[in-house]
């Protein structure tokens, strides 16, 4: 789906990280941690397209992210759902409108009818349908955030610090939830620094865990 | 072009949806109001300009470009001698198409304005005029002038060039001044609502990062500007031209000044003229807020 290949990024002159490979295949899933200000949250924006290598090549779904033009972008990032990690809403439209955006954008919202209202009860914010982003408290807003990235049912799900600001049971309740979405074929990508996260995901699913140090990508070690 | 017209039908049904993902924006909607309906209104004027001086010039060239007279002034025994030898060399000449020496009558209708209806023109040595037709491609005057010379000694061609030519000339002038005047208030008009466009794009560049983050296409979310640009655009100039055309229709009529003078108003079927100037104003701006849209979405990554 999604393959980093020596990837290098700097923000100006310094280098984040470079010589990063990453395989994303289709149904996998995939923890990435660090240090803060290791870079996770700059290697996902390369995995759907925000942001463009400084070196090395991105494909998404096989194209290459530097030879694509802003509609090929606009067509990826529609089969990549994002749970960014500052829940990017339009705080003057109410939740429902919020989470049936990406498919009002791909002029799909016809589809919104159907799939919103099982969606919002999924991720149990039927009560918030009608409230503004702002009134919203941190996990409600999460949670939101990982409705809208699934109402399009994308290939690839990325999540960045998705239990950032929730409490441990809110916590599991959104791995449950990115666990069955990967149990349906979807490839997950969730950036945390939460290790009893990732602990209680591998006694659920099959995952691999990365580690982004030191400006290198590596597999994770045993101590998990 | 087939394309661009799809796109503006597009917008009439639109996508309300889009519509409301970009939240309302009070001063550019007041703004782009505002100054579709003032151009509009000076459109009204500079458009009546340029249809009155057309009218003018045409007047002026229809009226007199068809004749010219030729003067004749002999002793009385040779007078119709030489008109007998002017009509000949006219009838030789080519672009001319009839030629004939006015009655009596006809000559003391023409100078009963300077002398009374009761002068006694057989017995005035005043000169024979002979009225001259032109067809459509006109004579050459140089050259008629030097034959006349040759053969009727006695003989002023007056072709009426002289002062017609100026005449015309300034009325296309002021006609050309109209249609700049319409091009410059279109140009501004594309250029405040292109301002307009960019202000309300920069206020709403949180929101546009949304959108695009969940895979709108840059064409999706510049449509939402432009459909809103351009029916602002469309209801300030239906509001402009309605006024304008009011603020005509109160001017005086200037006919009785004289039949050179034609007013400055709409004359006939010119009145729907305008009605033109709403759904311009409303392209102007589609393609300005188009346009200011995709590049400004460029430029914000
Ligand atoms: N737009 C930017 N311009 C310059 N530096 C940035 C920008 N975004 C992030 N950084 C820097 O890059 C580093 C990595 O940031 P980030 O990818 O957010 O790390 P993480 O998500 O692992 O905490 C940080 O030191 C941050 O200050
Ligand atoms: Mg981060």
């Amino acid at each position: 789906m999604i393959d980093l290949d020596n990837v290098a990024y700097s923000y100006g002159g310094a280098e984040l990280f470079s010589q990063v490979k990453l395989n994303l295949a289709a149904g996998s899933f995939h923890f990435l941690t660090g240090p803060s200000g290791a870079g996770k949250t700059t290697l996902l924006k390369l995995c759907y397209g925000e942001l463009q290598a400084t070196g090395g090549q991105v494909r998404l779904f096989g194209e290459d992210a530097a030879t694509m033009d802003r509609d090929a972008v606009a067509m990826a990032r529609r089969r990549i759902g994002v749970v960014h990690q500052d829940c990017q809403f339009l705080d003057h439209l109410p939740l429902t409108e919020n989470i049936a955006l990406p498919l009002t954008v791909s002029g799909r919202e016809a589809e919104a009818e159907a799939n919103l209202d099982d969606l919002m009860g999924w991720v149990g914010l039927r009560a918030q349908a009608r409230q503004l982003p702002p009134q919203l408290s941190g996990g409600e807003r999460q949670r939101a955030a990982l409705a809208r990235a699934v109402i399009m049912s994308p290939d690839v799900i990325i999540a960045d610090e998705p239990t950032g600001n929730v409490d441990w049971e809110m916590s599991q309740r959104l791995l449950k939830l990115l666990i069955e979405l990967n149990k349906m074929g979807k490839t997950v990508l969730i950036a945390t620094h939460d290790m009893n996260l990732i602990r209680a995901a591998k006694s659920q699913v099959t995952t691999r865990v990365l580690r982004l140090k030191d400006r290198r990508l590596m597999q994770a070690g045993v101590e998990l | 072009m087939k394309i661009y017209f799809a796109r503006f039908i597009e917008l009439v049904g639109g996508d309300p949806q889009a519509d409301r993902a970009v939240p309302p924006t009070g001063f550019t909607a007041r703004l782009t109001l505002f100054t579709a309906g003032a151009m509009a209104f000076l459109a009204v004027f500079a458009l009546a300009l340029s249809l009155a001086t057309g009218r003018l010039a045409d007047r002026w060239a229809s009226e007199l470009a068809r004749t010219s007279t030729l003067r004749i002034s002999a002793p009385d025994d040779q007078v119709d001698a030489q008109v007998r030898a002017a009509l000949q060399v006219l009838e030789t000449t080519p672009g001319v198409a009839a030629a004939r020496a006015l009655t009596p009558d006809e000559q003391r209708a023409l100078l009963a304005p300077w002398f009374g209806p009761d002068l006694p023109v057989e017995d005035l040595p005043i000169p024979q005029l002979v009225e001259i037709i032109e067809d459509a491609d006109g004579y050459d005057p140089t050259g008629l002038r030097a034959r006349l010379q040759a053969e009727v000694p006695g003989a002023v061609l007056d072709d009426h060039t002289r002062w017609r030519e100026p005449m015309i000339a300034a009325a296309g002038r002021l006609r050309s001044l109209g249609w700049i005047a319409l091009i410059l208030i279109a140009a501004s008009t594309a250029a405040m609502i292109t301002l307009a466009a960019q202000a309300a794009l920069a206020a709403n560049a949180q929101v546009i990062r949304v959108m695009r983050l969940v895979g709108a296409r840059d064409i999706y979310i510049a449509r939402a500007f432009v459909r809103r640009f351009t029916l602002r655009a469309l209801a300030g100039a239906a509001i402009g031209t309605t006024t304008g055309l009011f603020a005509v229709w109160l001017l005086p009529s200037a006919d009785v000044a004289g039949g050179f003078l034609t007013g400055l108003g709409y004359q006939g079927l010119h009145w729907f003229l305008p009605l033109f100037i709403p759904p311009l104003a409303a392209l102007v701006a589609f393609f300005a807020t188009r346009a200011a849209a995709l590049r400004t979405l460029r430029e914000q990554s």
